[in-house]
């Protein structure tokens, strides 16, 4: 899932100051599942910008309504009948869907809530840790299903660097060393072989370096 | 001979080598450049000319190489993947080519976190292995990375750095065997203190053959003090620091720590010449180059061989 984490309230009490009714807009999809901009989250938002602003002898005027994906035109569009009852959107979706929004509706400020964080997964409840770079070209089959480009600090493709120690990476005992964790899998998957391959430079155009990127998909174009 | 680099023509020739070490300085003094590397003329075949070393901002290798290839010395001249992308990286190489440099050694680099620009955008276009084979590639077969043609060709003598302490443990030789499979000339290894795993390494490394493909030379750092000795083994990543060097070197008395480190080296040198495959000494004596003429003295060192 795309990760976000919620922004610092009083940067959000900025966004808000020259308005008195705005849209929390909340998203039913990543920022649902990692606590961040889901229904819930938008309550707790609500709460704590009209007590702030209460507190300082103003008032916002907060409408909370949570969208089942806000990168998706078609559910952004539930809102054009309302929009114009606000001076501005506070979105709680990720980057991606805030965007959907702004591109919507020209004429209406939109604000993130959230600080797009990365793609992960969840570790343990209350942790997520980062899993795919999308590189635009996967290696996982010979890397033993660990990602050396989102999970090395050097995304080295023929690691280990000489940094690696106890299994931790050498930026912090708190990381793990992904080639470690590569080598112990393809040990266990009786694929060392696959380490003495020389791994090629990348092209990085699958990636953000071939400037922005899109998918078309002509069976589905209508 | 592929190049005509001093330090292929010393280790071709079939002598001990010995390298050295300089930092290049935080600021323009080129001064500071030829006072460090002025220890060293004329006492190793080679020296070292980091690139920003633990990320923290220096003037650049390949200019601190000019310095020191005009005062006689031949620099090995260091890249690291952190800073650069692969044109970058390129143009670089042709440059350094141009104005003399026939010796290089590509590395990781140090992560951004260590230094004082923690704050910096982590380059890694291509990593250390990768960069080893395009100059290997530039080098041989006159084309760039991405396919064009060089018009004269870069020849370089080309470096590799390993580290035979990192885990994991049983991974060690043959990501060596990787660098050398990608092109590595020769290999310089961080610095050793753990002679017994140093010996295992070696040993692994010469039965599968690598020491006929490549010339490994042995990294050693004189441990100036206790505290020093105490540093290496419990702060810097990848480092193995056996106990009783820490104790030796801490139990002597303050004044005399720094005679039994240098005293230490040199019974490491004189170990690492019989192990079968070293073919050679990397002396990094960090910022204490003016000790490195006497330890390459009493190690036996001097003069240096004129090939």
């Amino acid at each position: 899932m795309i990760t976000a984490v919620r922004k610092p309230l009083e940067e959000i009490m900025g966004f808000a100051a020259p308005y008195s009714r705005v849209l929390l807009l909340g998203c039913n999809e990543c920022v649902t599942v990692c606590y961040a901009g889901g229904r819930k989250e938008v309550g707790i938002l609500a709460s704590a910008l009209s007590m702030a602003f209460l507190k300082e002898g103003k008032k916002l005027d907060i409408v909370e309504q949570t969208l089942e994906r806000q990168c998706d035109p078609e559910y952004v569009e539930e809102i054009a009948q309302t929009i114009d009852q606000y001076d501005a959107v506070f979105s709680m979706a990720c980057g991606c869907g805030v965007q959907t929004v702004a591109g919507r509706y020209k004429d209406k400020p939109v604000f993130p809530m959230v600080n797009t964080m990365f793609m992960g997964a969840s570790e343990r409840q209350g942790v997520w840790a980062e899993r795919c770079a999308g590189c635009g070209e996967c290696v996982l089959g010979r890397t033993g299903g660990i990602c050396p480009v989102a999970r090395c600090s050097k995304r080295i493709f023929n690691g280990p660097c000489g940094g690696s120690t106890k299994g931790k990476c050498e930026i912090d005992p708190g990381v793990d060393c992904a080639w470690q964790l590569i080598w112990d899998r393809l040990k266990a998957l009786g694929r060392t072989d696959l380490y003495s391959e020389i791994m090629p430079a990348k092209d990085w155009r699958s990636a953000k370096d071939g400037g922005p990127r899109r998918i078309v998909r002509e069976d589905l174009l209508s | 001979m592929k190049t005509t680099s001093n330090l292929e023509k010393v280790l071709a020739a079939g002598h001990f080598a010995a390298t050295g070490e300089v930092g290049p300085p935080r600021g323009t003094d080129a001064e500071a450049v030829r006072k460090k590397a002025g220890h060293l003329v004329g006492k190793v075949d080679a020296v070292n000319i980091t690139d920003n070393q633990t990320a923290m901002v220096r003037m650049s290798s390949w200019a601190a190489s000019l310095i020191v290839k005009q005062m006689g010395l031949e620099p090995n001249y260091q890249m690291v993947c952190r800073d650069r992308n692969r044109l970058a990286m390129q143009s670089d190489i042709l440059g350094a080519y141009a104005l003399g440099l026939n010796t290089m050694l590509c590395l990781s680099g140090d992560h951004p976190r260590f230094g004082d620009h923690p704050m910096a955008a982590n380059v890694h276009d291509i990593d250390s292995i990768q960069l080893v084979a395009m100059v290997r590639q530039m080098c041989d077969a006159g084309l760039f990375q991405g396919g064009a043609e060089i018009s004269n060709p870069p020849k370089m003598f080309i470096g590799a750095a390993a580290n035979p302490f990192g885990d994991p443990q049983e991974l060690r030789v043959l990501r060596l065997a990787k660098k050398i499979a990608a092109g590595a000339d020769f290999v310089q290894t961080q610095c050793i203190y753990d002679m017994k795993r140093f010996k295992e390494y070696m040993h692994q490394a010469h039965d599968m053959g690598l020491t006929e493909k490549c010339y490994i030379l042995a990294g050693v750092t004189p441990l100036k003090s206790g505290g020093m000795a105490k540093y290496m083994a419990n702060k810097v990543p990848g480092m193995t620091v056996p106990d009783e060097i820490v104790k030796r070197i801490a139990g002597a008395p303050k004044e005399a720590q720094a005679e039994e480190g240098i005293k230490l080296c040199i019974e490491q040198i004189a170990e690492m010449k019989e192990i079968p495959g070293v073919a050679g000494i990397h002396l990094m004596a960090i910022e204490w180059e003016h000790r490195a003429p006497e330890i390459l003295e009493r190690a036996g060192l001097l003069p240096r061989p004129q090939v």
